[in-house]
């Protein structure tokens, strides 16, 4: 898998939040996104897993060097956000399992209990994820991501809202990923930029 | 079909969310009540012409409808789980999935506040086949219609009377020629006497669905 | 120096159309003076729907190509198709007090000048809720587009239903079946003076709108 992303920039009508950003990151390879508060890390997170339309320049993701499809991008990405919410109504296991289906999941129960059981939320998928606390709603939201073992795994603010536990946990998904796949982490903490192979500024 | 698949998933989901919530039913049935009460009240024992009957049916149908058929897509972006939604299906699978939800809702509506116009209001119908082909036709139509409008309009920040102003031009064909198919009902009972009526919320509804899917992934991703 | 020759073109051809209408053209049976609205109610009532058909295309333009000018655009017609909407529905609702004794009747027309009138003010209502320029945009268009769908059902379904109070289009009250020469001459110089009025104002307003894009681009 190969993710290129070519002479980048987003405007919101007049303002210009950032242009030119190129870089390329193959398997087995992880950037760091960094910038202020407000410069436009998420908007760029965004825009590389395709929730948002750049205003010049183009995603490209490659697999063996043909280009991917824009309507199947996301079958290859996991995304991780404060922005990005489940049902609260639902229980965790409700979640998971339309996330799963609508995806295709294959052996859908089993991974996911696998993977709630490494986000150490077993025990908990019957209950609705309006009863989870913050740290929780984090972890399950791995679980979501990881659904699909996505090439290209986009984590921002991956440590926000976790306990130790929490963190070491995601630390290991990020090592994980970072050996044979592809990691992005947007982030402003200096314990999680040391997983960045490289940085990519974004600034104003 | 894939497509069809996700939308049957997303409907399942939607289904879920409102069984627990009875968000959505609550409001449409409660609004369709109170203004059935309000209209009965009103003409009292003053005796309504069949015209008048019909047009006041498909007016509460209508701004039931208003009232609840929003709320699929304003509670996806007020909770924040639009983009998630965004990173696992197609858009036509997500509006398919929604304009299902919303016709189910719909028409369990008219199912509880028909016959209670019926009964309430002292009206009588000669062609109950012929209404009922209106009806179910009709509420495609407004389904399809109001489910999109509630797609455009749940990206919007003030949502409150947008949902009413942009759908009323857009469903007006609907209401006039469910008002008109159930006029006819009243006194016919040949279906073909309503054909035009008929014809024309079939070809409507068509078009709105397909107009609908072509258009949706403009509004659905940004 | 083009725009002073249209500007004055339009003035003298329109002033020409005006003087027409009140002072050569016969009167219409049953109708005496109030004949004369004939020459700017039904050109303004076109326009309208002219306005809602451009608007409808730089609507489409705009999702397929993204350049927020086509947007600017689609918005700057419906602006003036919003106008002569206003004129047109004013003008026939003073028609249908003379005429048939009453300002409205859900006469098919008039309710379809009326839905037009709707949905202009319902789009511009949809563009003051979102304040994301490129959202805005986008919603707009598919707005337009989707009720531009929507529109011919309910030219279909209206006359079956409400049996129509309008007069045919060449002026068909009483007795008359065609137009007077005059009155032809007259009408169709309204409608095209009318046209020429629309597109010289739609034009300014694209010059407008391209400056106000190259300011921006500027800063």
């Amino acid at each position: 898998m190969e993710l290129q992303i070519k002479n980048i920039g987003k405007d919101f009508a007049e303002r210009r939040i950032f242009d030119d950003i190129n870089f390329s990151l193959k398997s087995g390879q992880s950037a760091a996104i960094v910038g202020p508060n407000g410069s436009g890390k998420t908007t760029l997170a965004k825009i590389i897993c395709g929730l948002i339309r750049p205003s010049r320049g183009e995603v490209i993701y490659r697999i063996e060097n043909t280009p991917i499809p824009q309507q199947e991008i996301y079958h290859h990405v996991g995304l991780v956000g404060p922005y990005l919410e489940l049902y609260e109504e639902l229980t965790a296991m409700e979640n998971m399992l339309f996330f799963a289906r609508m995806q295709r999941v294959p052996n859908a129960e089993d991974k996911i209990i696998s993977l709630l059981s490494q986000m150490n939320l077993a025990g908990r998928e019957d209950d609705e994820v309006r009863t989870y606390s913050s740290g929780m709603r984090q972890r399950l939201k791995y679980a979501f991501a990881l659904l699909t073992d996505p090439q290209v795994l986009i984590l921002d603010e991956p440590t926000s809202n976790l306990d130790s536990d929490g963190i070491d946990r995601v630390y290991a998904i990020m090592t994980e990923q970072k050996k044979n796949k592809i990691l992005l982490i947007a982030t402003n903490d200096k314990m999680d930029l040391k997983y960045g192979d490289i940085q990519v500024a974004v600034t104003s | 079909m894939q497509l069809l698949h996700d939308a049957w998933l997303i409907f399942l989901k939607d289904v879920r969310q409102e069984f627990k919530t009875r968000y959505s039913v609550n409001a449409i049935l409660l609004f369709a009540l109170v203004t059935l009460v309000a209209v009965s009240f009103s003409i009292g024992t003053f005796n309504a012409g069949s015209d008048i009957k019909s047009a006041l049916l498909w007016i509460i149908i209508f701004f039931s409808a208003m009232s609840g058929l929003s709320h699929i897509f304003v509670r996806e972006e007020d909770k924040h789980t639009a983009d998630t939604l965004k990173l696992v299906a197609q858009p036509t699978g997500i509006f398919l999935g929604k304009f299902l939800f919303n016709l189910v809702l719909l028409c369990l509506l008219e199912i509880i506040t028909v016959p209670l116009f019926f009964a309430v209001m002292d009206f009588e119908i000669k062609g109950v086949s012929l209404f009922i082909s209106v009806l179910i036709l009709g509420s495609v139509g407004l389904s399809a219609g109001a489910t999109m409008t509630a797609a455009i309009i749940s990206k919007a920040s003030a949502k409150g009377a947008l949902f009413a102003v942009l759908s009323f031009p857009i469903l007006l064909p609907v209401i006039i020629a469910g008002i008109s198919g159930t006029k006819i009902a009243v006194q016919q009972t040949a279906i073909s006497e309503a054909s035009g009526e008929l014809q024309m919320l079939f070809a409507y509804s068509v078009v709105v669905i397909t107009a609908a899917i072509l258009l949706f992934d403009f509004v659905w991703n940004e | 120096m083009l725009n002073r020759i249209w500007q004055f073109g339009l003035l003298l051809w329109l002033s020409m159309v005006i003087i027409a209408a009140f002072l050569w053209t016969p009167l219409a049976e049953g109708l005496g003076e109030y004949t004369r609205i004939l020459y700017f109610h039904v050109p303004a009532a076109w326009v309208t729907v002219l306005a809602f058909l451009i608007g409808a295309f730089y609507s489409v333009l705009y999702l397929v190509k993204r350049n927020i000018l086509y947007d600017h655009l689609a918005e700057s017609a419906s602006q003036l198709g919003l106008i002569y909407c206003i004129l047109a529905t004013v003008t026939g609702s003073i028609w249908a007090k003379v005429s048939w004794g009453s300002f409205w009747n859900w006469d098919p027309r008039e309710t379809s000048i009326f839905i037009l009138l709707l949905i202009y003010a319902a789009y511009f209502a949809l563009r003051s809720a979102i304040e994301h320029e490129d959202r805005k945009a986008a919603l707009g268009a598919v707005y337009s587009i989707f009720a531009f769908v929507t529109v011919p059902f309910f030219v279909f379904i209206v006359p079956r239903v409400y049996a129509t109070l309008h007069p045919d289009p060449l002026i068909n009250t009483q007795a008359k079946i065609n137009m007077d020469s005059s009155m032809l001459i007259t009408f169709l110089s309204s409608l095209f003076g009318f046209t020429v009025l629309f597109l010289w104002m739609f034009k300014n307003k694209i010059i407008l709108v391209k400056l106000k894009l190259k300011l921006r681009n500027l800063r």
